[in-house]
Order: C-alpha cells, then structure tokens, then sequence
C-alpha cells in the first residue's frame, strides 16, 4: 500500500524534473523545483513508522527545500530583474529528450544493480538517478546562475533520494548538516547572484570565465 | 440482416454526428467571449450550401485535384469504421487493424497535402510544409500511444485495445492525446481555424483553391478526424469493458461533449503559439505517451 503510494511520489518528482527541463521560465524553474522538495520532504512520513525524528526531518525538509531555499531564489531574482533562460548552451527540446532518455534508462538499468529485494519494486532508485541526470543536464545546459542554482538543488533532491534508502541507517544530524550546508549554500548564492550582475550586467555565467585585467 | 442494419446505424453515426462537433466548439467560444455565435447546425448548412456549388477548377490542377478530396474522405471514413464504438463495438476488426487505422490517417492527410500542392500555389505549398512537419512530431506521439494502449492489453486490435483499464496511466495517456487531437485537428494552440491571413494559415492555407463538393467532404472529413480523436480518446481512457452497455454508451457520448467542451475553451483561453515553441509542446505529448507506454509495460511486470 505504501510502497504504491512511494512509487506515485517518485514518478510525480520524476514528472517535475522534465517540467523543470523543458521551461524557459525561472518562476516555473523554481516552483517545480520547491514542489519536488515538498515531494520528497513527505517520503521519510511514508516510509517508516512516523516518530518524532522522521516528523522532524519531513518537516525540515519541506520548511527548507519546499519554502525557505525558493523565497531566497525568487528575491535574487527579484533583484536581478530576470525571469527567462533566454540562450540555453542545450535547447529545452533536446534537453527534455535527453532528460527522458535518462530517465528510461534508469527505470531499465536498475534492475541489473545488486540491489535489497526490498528495494527491487521500489522507484526510489531509477528515480534517484534521473533526478541527478536532470540536475547534471540542468549544470551544464543553462547560462543563468539562478537556473544553474536550481539545477544544483535538483541535482541535490537526487541525492536525498538515493539517501532515503538508508533512511534506517543514517543519522539525524547528516541529514541536518546536508540541509544546513544547502541552505547556507543557496544564501550566499543569493548574494554572489547580485554581485554578479552588478559587475557583469548580466547573469550569464559564461561572461566569468574571461579575464579582465 | 442484422449485420446491414448495424453498418447503417454505425455509418449514420459517424456521418450525421460529426458536424456537430465544430459547432459545439464555436458554441462554447462564443459563450466565453460573451457573443451569440453561430448556431450549432452551422456546419450542416455550409456543408448542403457547399453541394449544391459548381466547383471552380485551376487550369493547372489535373483530375487528382477533385479526386484527392474524395480519397481523404473515403481514408477517414475507413479509419472511423475501425474505431469502436464503446458497446457497439467496430465495424470491422481484425488482428492489427491499429496499424491499418494509423495508415489510413496518413494516407488522408498525404491526399489533402498532395491535392493542396496541385494548384501550384505558394501558400498552399507553405501550408503545406507547416502541416506535415506538425504531423511528423504529432504521429510519433500517436503511435506511443497506440503501442501503450497495445501493450496494456497485449493485443494488436482496436477492439480489444481500448476495453482494458489503463490504470495509472490513463492521465499520462489522456493528456497526450488530447495535444495529439490538437494538433492533428489544427485547433488552436497549433493553429487557427479562424485565421485566414496566409503567413499564418495552416490548414486553412491548404484547402484554399478547394471550391463546392470537394471543399464540403474536406470539410465534412476534418470533423469525423476530430470526432475519431475524441473518441479514441474517451475510450483509451474510461474502462470501457467494465461498464454496461447503456452506461458505457453514456459515458463515450458524455465524453465525448466533454472533450469537445474542452477543445472549445482551451481555443478561447490560450492563444495560438509562436512556431519555434510548437516542437516543444509536440515533444511533451511524445513524452507523456512514451511514459503512459512505460508505466503499461513496467506495470505489466511488477
């Protein structure tokens, strides 16, 4: 029963990655990106017995992931006054193709890893590895640093995936540290993100890598 | 006997129905923009004013030029018997008929573009190359969604195909092919049917030499495309084959309104779009079927 409902998550956080491949629009980039948070912040409530440790990682995970790290987004981009990935390095259609080649090749893949029989019908880990792909596809194909800081916490969402297969085994306080280290992360990011354009004019992270003298 | 009477029921159907289905979308538009609109027979007045018409020939134009027309209609309407038809079940089924059923829809659409190019004119021509380019990322689509819809049910007939539930699926499925049905109907996001300004004219660019009988099957076969579509869609997605009879008639024919509904106040809520983001949306429907294919074969599995 709960394994479906699990599998329904995942493929809906799955869902999320190819919007957020496929949009040009940052607010949209975002709110997907923020929704999957919410997505994956109520898994750890499904998939153990709900004491007051998992409520508070569910919760953490939401508050950060699903509230906190996207107010932060949408202020840079406030800020910065862009809402559009206008010149993407991969076009969004052939970025969205490549995001669904990987995801079907992780849902065929999987079942060649040496997995725990109690993973084996679980989504949890094709849909861990299509999530990084997306982020990775994210990183590298967009110019604008907001959408590459989204890409990055796509990328990170796919880790937790992966990390929830441990859920038993890990300790409160990494998945504290993660969330800690990502939010500090996307804070200084906030900043950095309005310094660059101040510099620049521009948030076209391809413009840092020419030296100035 | 009965077998007669039954082709006759089914022909009426498809043939008598079909018209309504524009009307009812130019119904549900005008009643969001706050008009009157045409009425709902519209197209049936069009269509015995249209026969009564001489037809205005191009001297350039062979004979294919009136006999083309014709083919599509006769294409669509072949196409139409294959479908079935919730309890009535199809005119004619045999194993693999779905793959005759999606040659027939490309066989209508290459006599519509072949007869579109006979007159020589450039903006038929335009039209045209727009259509077909449209058609190539809108089959793709189509044809995940048949090959999901095949393997759900492990079997190669419409019949058969579209009884079975599609389970989780069925939304993947349904939001597919209602893009696919936009787009194969030139309805609006993809293009206008109203528009009649040639740089932007699709559709409407290639049926514009047509004149008197010809123009009215062309007319009368792009209606029976999109009562097709819709039909496919409502049964690809409702559990035909668990439903009684009467009930499952019921629910195809409320479907069906509501699909049309749909198709109506999505063209009076969005606009048409730019022509370099039509891939895209084409893409997604892909996409979304290829996953509705995924989910039938992985759930077929667990």
């Amino acid at each position: 029963m709960n394994h479906a409902h699990l599998n329904l998550l995942i493929g809906l956080a799955m869902g999320l990655n190819l919007l957020a491949l496929g949009t040009s629009r940052l607010p949209l980039l975002i709110r997907a990106m923020s929704a999957q948070g919410v997505i994956l912040g109520v898994m750890p409530t499904l998939m153990e017995r709900p004491d007051w440790r998992v409520l508070l990682v569910a919760a953490a995970t939401i508050g950060g992931k699903g509230l906190f790290i996207p107010g932060m987004l949408r202020r840079a981009m406030r800020t910065v006054q862009i809402d559009r990935e206008l010149e993407p390095l991969i076009g969004f259609v052939p970025s969205i193709l490549l995001g669904a080649g990987g995801t079907i090749a992780a849902l065929a893949l999987t079942p060649l890893l040496p997995l725990l029989p109690e993973h084996a019908n679980s989504l949890l880990v094709p849909g861990a590895l299509a999530t990084v792909l997306t982020g990775l596809i994210l990183l590298i194909g967009r110019t604008k640093a907001i959408s590459q800081a989204c890409g990055y916490l796509i990328l990170e969402n796919g880790i937790y995936l992966f990390g929830l297969l441990l859920i038993q085994a890990m300790p409160l306080m990494v998945e504290a540290g993660v969330l800690l280290d990502l939010t500090v992360g996307v804070f200084i990011l906030g900043i950095i993100v309005d310094r660059i354009q101040r510099a620049f004019d521009s948030l076209d992270t391809r413009k840092l890598t020419a030296l100035h003298e | 006997m009965n077998s007669l009477l039954d082709l006759i029921l089914r022909l009426d159907c498809w043939l008598l129905l079909a018209p309504l289905l524009p009307g009812i979308i130019n119904k549900v538009k005008a009643w969001v923009a706050g008009r009157r609109g045409p009425p709902v027979l519209q197209l049936y007045y069009d269509l015995a004013r249209l026969w009564k018409k001489g037809v205005v020939l191009s001297t350039l134009a062979s004979p294919a030029f009136v006999i083309l027309p014709a083919v599509t209609w006769v294409a669509l309407l072949s196409a139409a018997m294959l479908m079935p038809l919730g309890p009535l079940g199809a005119g004619l089924t045999f194993r693999g008929d779905a793959l005759l059923w999606l040659y027939l829809l490309a066989l209508g659409r290459f006599c519509t573009a072949w007869a579109a190019m006979e007159t020589g004119s450039a903006f038929e021509g335009m039209g045209t190359v727009r259509e077909v380019s449209y058609a190539v990322l809108a089959e793709a689509a189509l044809i995940a969604a048949v090959l999901a819809l095949s393997v759900q049910s492990g079997s190669m007939a419409l019949a058969t195909m579209l009884g079975p539930p599609m389970g989780a699926g069925a939304a993947l499925l349904a939001a597919g092919l209602f893009i696919v049905l936009l787009a194969e109907n030139c309805r609006v996001p993809f293009d206008d049917p109203n528009t009649h300004l040639e740089l932007t004219m699709i559709h409407e660019a290639m049926v514009l030499d047509h004149s008197g009988p010809p123009l009215a099957a062309i007319l009368h076969g792009a209606s029976m495309k999109l009562l097709l579509f819709a039909v496919l869609l409502v049964q690809a997605v409702l559990p035909m084959s668990q439903l009684k009879p009467l009930a499952a008639g019921a629910a195809l024919a409320c479907g069906v309104l509501g699909v049309t509904v749909a198709v109506g106040l999505v063209e009076s809520l969005l606009a048409r779009f730019a022509f370099r983001r039509v891939p895209l949306l084409l893409t997604t429907a892909f996409l979304l079927c290829l996953f509705a294919l995924l989910v039938a074969w992985k759930g077929g599995l667990a």
